[in-house]
């Protein structure tokens, strides 16, 4: 179906599915339990699962095929961001053409930063890439262009957010007093529908299904990408760069369009998140950031094509719920124990949640690292392969290799 | 006048002269060895070949055209094939995914953006991928990794590979190195064939010499950078000279 082979298919319908029940498996747990604290689908965070999945799965085309490792991703989505509330201050808050633009904007400018990095491989690609990135986030974060010509690119430390003064040319005037609103045709990014089964409460939310196509699309994009013949160079490019000179190949081209269109995955990134909150700073381009996308797509599986969405899956999640853990929800856990037991056991998992969240990612992707460096992919295979193992004892698999994408 | 034509070519690593003045002519469809004592510069002379050295003088031209100043890739597209020393070929794809690459490239060129199309849908790219497999003795193992093969293995795919481009010239580093004896008579064997029954011309440096008699019509004697002499097998074997710098050595 849509030009893929039948395991494609199945994979792309698996995670469509997912994506349209996920306000309802998101939250397993009812409203006011205990373990309501780990429920998801809420609109806000739901949105960002897809938004950086969309993220991840850019960066994995570049990363995963070409085995190019950009230290500046980040930065393309910032570009994204800034051109998308740009459109939204100067045409219209109908969010199609911002996303049109942050795609289009991001990729020229990831045409320029990969036609100078990839002058290099290695680490000095790494490098180049993260130079770039952080001069592009000094840039934003003091406005210096802006500065410059006497006006406001980026707004600086205060970012920028549509007003009600802006020209919005396509756009009637606003009231004075009213907050511009970000929608698509009409249907506002903000309108929920909240659904009560129970003791549980389901939203549905517009921003999400939207920014849950745009995943899907994007996800549908990368799957003809790395069944392409295009996408077999860029493994080539990975597996073995000198015999692939002497084949009468040109590597350049082929990793310049790789960086390309990971850009413009980012910068549609970027301009999906302004369209869900209509804000930017320069903060989302951060280095830090850009290091985020290598770990999703580390932890999931650089390589395969649902591991960056797992991976960003897992990373977000961690960082909304396990940031959220405070020390008077872990005494509320702790309570039924003896005193100085309860308050051992609160200060060993406080080192794990709250404002330490980053303690449990870095333990977790070390883990991963060590001991299935193919990610989550890799465990749910071996997992399923333990498990087939157990149903027939004679079954040796292994002899034929896995493709290295699925 | 030869299909490859080699001139006056010097290069020095700096204070060696690896190449020094050396010309060569290799005739179209024939298989010349260049024959030598370890450090003597054939391979350093290859490399000049193919793009991967620039010589500090001389010329050379291949078909008429000059290589130097070229990139590997475009002169790959010239016509010119190599097979390394070690075999270099795809690990991490599949043995098909190996062939078809090759012949992508001789379709496309340097470049191509076909990023939508489903490359098993390029019939006709499978099928001759899936038909110079079956040449190599290699049908059954198309779904197999690259790298997990034997070595003889690879250097077979790695021929095919550049066979598969239809090249007007194959160079070949010593692609017996280190090989057992039944794989080296294998290789002896499909290469033989290879230049009986395409319109090819093969330049192949090698050390063994059961190698380099079973298969050159032509051979040049290299010598500290310099070529010794350039003759018929059977005259090689009784040159004195040869066999003072080369062959008595290994005798
Ligand atoms: N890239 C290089 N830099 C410096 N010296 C080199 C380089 N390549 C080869 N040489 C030297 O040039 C000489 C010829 O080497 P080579 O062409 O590899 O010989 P052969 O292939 O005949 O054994 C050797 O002395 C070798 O050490
Ligand atoms: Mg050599």
């Amino acid at each position: 179906m849509f030009g893929l082979n039948k395991q494609d298919t199945t994979l792309l319908i698996i995670v469509a599915i997912l994506a349209l029940f996920a306000p309802f498996i998101l939250n397993p747990f009812p409203e006011g339990s205990a373990l309501a604290q780990f429920n998801a689908g809420y609109p806000d965070l739901m949105q960002r699962f897809v938004i950086f999945g969309i993220f991840a799965i850019g960066f994995n085309i570049l990363f995963g095929l070409t085995g190019y490792l950009s230290f500046g991703h980040a930065a393309f989505l910032g570009v994204g961001s800034y051109a998308a509330i740009w459109m939204m201050k100067l045409l219209t808050m109908n969010v199609i053409p911002a996303i049109i633009i942050s795609v289009i904007v991001a990729g020229l400018i990831s045409f320029l930063v990969g036609w100078i990095s990839l002058r290099r491989s290695g680490i000095y690609f790494s490098i180049l890439t993260l130079a770039f990135a952080m001069m592009m986030y000094q840039l934003a974060y003091s406005d210096l262009f802006g500065q410059l010509f006497g006006g406001v690119l980026t707004g600086g430390e205060t970012g920028l957010q549509p007003k009600v003064s802006d020209p919005r040319i396509l756009d009637a005037a606003l009231a004075e007093g009213a907050t511009p609103k970000a929608h698509l045709f009409g249907l506002e990014m903000g309108a929920s529908h909240k659904m009560n089964v129970g003791a549980w409460s389901f939203t549905f939310n517009a921003g999400y299904y939207i920014a849950a196509f745009a995943m899907l699309a994007a996800f549908y994009m990368s799957i003809r990408i790395f069944r392409s013949p295009f996408g077999m160079m860029l493994r080539s490019v990975k597996s073995n760069q000198h015999r692939l000179n002497y084949t009468g190949l040109n590597p350049k081209p082929y990793t310049l369009a790789a960086f390309v269109i990971s850009g413009m995955y980012a910068g549609l990134a970027g301009g999906l998140l302004v369209a869900m909150d209509t804000q930017v700073g320069a903060e989302r381009m951060f280095w830090t950031a850009s290091g985020e996308v290598v770990i999703m797509t580390i932890l999931g599986g650089a390589g395969t094509l649902i591991g960056p969405v797992l991976g960003s899956g897992l990373l977000k999640y961690m960082e909304n719920i396990l940031s959220k853990i405070n020390k008077s929800v872990l005494e509320s856990w702790f309570s039924f124990m003896p005193d100085g037991m309860s308050d051992f056991f609160i200060a060993i998992t406080n080192l794990f949640v709250g404002k330490q969240w980053h303690i449990t990612t870095g333990v977790i992707f070390m883990l991963v690292i060590i001991f299935v460096p193919g990610g989550l992919v890799e465990l749910g295979k071996r997992i399923g392969a333990r498990l087939s193992r157990k149903k027939e004892p004679n079954n040796t698999d292994g002899s034929a290799k896995p493709e290295p994408a699925e | 006048m030869g299909i490859l034509e080699v001139k006056g070519v010097n290069k020095r690593f700096g204070g060696l002269q690896a190449l020094g003045d050396v010309n060569l002519s290799v005739k179209e469809n024939s298989v010349h060895a260049i024959i030598g004592p370890n450090g003597a510069g054939k391979s350093t002379l290859l490399n000049c070949l193919v793009g991967k050295l620039i010589p500090d003088t001389g010329s050379v031209m291949f078909n008429g055209q000059s290589v130097l100043g070229r990139k590997p890739y475009e002169i790959n597209q010239m016509g010119i094939s190599r097979v390394f020393q070690t075999p270099e070929i795809f690990g991490d794809l599949t043995v098909r995914e190996n062939m078809m690459i090759p012949i992508f490239a001789k379709r496309d060129g340097a470049f191509r953006m076909h990023a939508i199309k489903d490359m098993m849908r390029e019939r006709e790219i499978v099928d001759a991928a899936d038909h110079m497999l079956e040449e190599m003795n290699m049908a059954d193992k198309y779904g197999m990794h690259a790298a997990s093969m034997s070595r003889g293995d690879k250097r077979r795919l790695e021929i095919g590979m550049c066979l598969a481009q239809e090249p007007r010239l194959l160079l070949l580093d010593e692609p017996t190195a280190g090989m057992a004896r039944a794989d080296t008579n294998n290789t002896i064997d499909l290469l033989k064939q290879i230049s009986d029954q395409r319109d090819i011309t093969i330049a192949i440096i090698e050390h063994d010499m059961h190698v380099v008699f079973s298969l050159a019509n032509r051979i040049t004697v290299l010598a500290q950078g310099t070529p010794l002499v350039e003759d018929d097998p059977e005259n090689i074997k009784g040159n004195p000279k040869v066999r003072e710098a080369y062959l008595g050595e290994t005798a």
